[in-house]
């Protein structure tokens, strides 16, 4: 039986997988390390090549000082509770709504067509052009804010749903079905779990775009978000601070869609096995 | 394991086919993929049913299943027309069907979760089951991290924990290699000779359908049709040396024969220098 072989190759091999896993980390530091250098570099020499000009781009060691200075002002903490409770407001309605959505129309040619094709047409308009009608739409500049990531997050959270529930084996549904399983419970036991994975595929993509919207949502109104102080920044010629909201941006986006796709690996232990196969 | 000596007459699981045919496709190219088949099949009885790929094996199982719908004729399991699918109909495909998010325990104790029975009694049944596919060390795995024989012992399981009173198979051993393929059938006749459920097993696979069966079907090329029915009186228990008996070698030749007929006009030779007459 070949998976008793299996079984018995994979005791030796944490140590070996936490060595890789070692070296792949420092590859990857050693990439953003690069990077950074090569913006210094390009900066404080500023490095004219025609189409693209670094004459104008401030050089890491200034965008340091310019985020100590964010720190010790006391109000990066506001900047931060106004973006993060504008995402994650965006995000969970987008959540709740495309998961909601997606399953409906995944499951039923009916709504499908009932709902898909306007919602086809809404998709390739980007956040920028839904700020005046967000404004007229909604009585609080807060509200609309957080629409305008609603909007961000909504797409790739219903497709993948939708994508998640179409994809399900039809060789499943009919073994439950010849086990016993109704409708009601074959959507509960196999659609849904089969579902899963590529839900939050969509949920983690979904958590990067909310964050992409965020300056457009922020050029709105209010005094306080990293997507304002960007923009704000740049309106009053402050090149150094643009950078640290852009980078703010950058990591936020980058961290909450890794705590997604921790949260989705560890409610769904099955899926880290079967990539392993692959 | 061994099955117990005398066990008792199957009372239920009868089959009665009456002119079925079945059409698949859509519109212009719809067909018949079986024609006019009749067939009765007695309570605990083996039986094979061998054809060329494509001639509606999976089709005919389907509908027995529940899942395809009759184009015309009758199927009834026990008198009762087949209406839909049902777990006293188990069915076990060639490639496994497990859940891949439920452990190997809780797969096979899907049908009595089914039924709404309290996740104690599931699990001893499950590990009973398990046991008798002789698999209860595997109970926490999850499928994936089964061998492809193991996972078809689970898909076994799964289904006897519904105690069907029709196991329909669609060649369950088809994607295994030859040594698995035995120790399965093996298995599958040790547990049939203990419950004595009746069952259809689909096999394009002539020694497989020699060592399990009481009954081979034999199909022709689409549309199927039933050409050829043949008894297998092998005494029981069998063992894998049967096949090397001289009784075995004439139902596999007669098998042959039927699968692949000789052609009535011989292909003209072909040579460099034209055909040789
Ligand atoms: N859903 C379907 N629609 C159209 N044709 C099908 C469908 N399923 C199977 N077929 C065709 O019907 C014939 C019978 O298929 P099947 O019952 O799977 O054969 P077997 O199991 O004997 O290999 C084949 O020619 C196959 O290509
Ligand atoms: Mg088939």
């Amino acid at each position: 039986m070949s998976s008793l072989t299996d079984t018995a190759s994979t005791v030796s091999e944490p140590a070996a997988a936490s060595r890789h896993d070692r070296h792949r980390a420092l590859r990857r530091a050693s990439s953003i390390a690069l990077c950074i250098l090569a913006w210094h570099l390009a900066s404080t020499f500023r490095i004219d090549l025609g189409i693209v000009t670094f004459q104008n781009v401030p050089p890491p060691l200034e965008v340091v000082a310019a985020a100590r200075e964010l720190i010790e002002s006391g109000t990066l903490l506001s900047h931060l509770t106004a973006s993060l409770s504008r995402v994650l407001g965006g995000y969970t309605g987008a959540a709740a709504v495309g998961v909601a959505l997606g399953l409906l129309i995944g499951r039923s040619r009916g709504v499908e067509d009932a709902l898909l094709p306007p919602l086809e047409l809404l998709r390739p308009i980007p956040a920028v052009a839904w700020i005046p009608l967000a404004i007229l739409m909604f009585p609080s500049s807060e509200l609309s804010m957080v629409f305008i990531t609603f909007t961000g997050a909504l797409f790739p959270i219903l497709l993948a749903t939708i994508h998640g529930v179409e994809s399900v084996d039809s060789r499943l549904i009919a073994s439950a079905r010849s086990l016993g399983a109704r409708r009601h419970a074959v959507f509960i036991e196999v659609v849904l779990p089969a579902a899963a994975p590529g839900i939050f595929t969509g949920l983690s993509i979904g958590m990067g775009t909310a964050w992409f919207c965020l300056v457009t949502a922020e050029m709105i109104a209010g005094q306080f978000g990293i997507g304002y102080y960007t923009w704000a920044s740049y309106t009053i010629q402050n090149y150094p601070d643009i950078v640290v909201g852009m980078l703010l941006i950058g990591l936020l986006g980058m961290g909450s869609s890794a705590a997604i796709r921790k949260l989705g690996s560890a409610l769904m232990p099955w899926q880290a096995l079967e990539a392993k196969k692959t | 394991m061994r099955p117990a000596p005398h066990s008792p007459p199957a009372v239920a699981g009868r089959i009665d086919i009456r002119n079925l045919s079945i059409r698949l496709g859509q519109g212009r190219q719809a067909f018949e993929a079986v024609q006019n088949v009749s067939l009765g099949i007695e309570p605990g009885e083996f039986v094979c049913l061998l054809g060329p790929s494509g001639c509606g094996k999976s089709t005919l199982l389907g509908t027995l299943a529940g899942h395809l719908q009759p184009g015309s004729g009758d199927i009834r399991v026990d008198a009762l027309p087949v209406e839909g699918p049902h777990p006293e109909r188990g069915l076990v495909f060639q490639h496994h069907t497990l859940f891949p998010w439920l452990k190997v325990v809780d797969n096979v104790a899907f049908g009595m979760k089914m039924r709404g029975i309290g996740r104690q009694e599931r699990s001893r049944e499950a590990q009973r089951l398990l046991d008798r596919v002789g698999l209860s060390e595997f109970r926490h795995h999850y499928p994936s991290q089964l061998s492809g024989g193991m996972q078809q012992r689970v898909e076994i399981a799964r289904v006897l924990i519904n105690q069907p009173k029709v196991m329909l198979m669609d060649e369950p051993f088809g994607a295994l290699d030859a040594q698995t393929r035995m120790m399965m059938q093996q298995l599958l006749l040790d547990i049939w000779e203990s419950i004595r459920t009746t069952i259809v097993f689909i096999t394009h696979d002539i020694d497989e359908a020699l060592f399990l069966a009481d009954r081979i079907i034999v199909m022709s090329p689409r549309p199927g049709r039933i050409i050829e029915q043949i008894a297998v009186e092998f005494a029981r228990p069998r063992r894998a040396e049967l096949i090397t008996t001289d009784g075995f070698t004439r139902l596999k030749h007669r098998c042959l024969e039927l699968l692949h007929p000789k052609s009535n006009h011989p292909l003209p030779r072909l040579s460099p220098l034209g055909t040789v007459p």
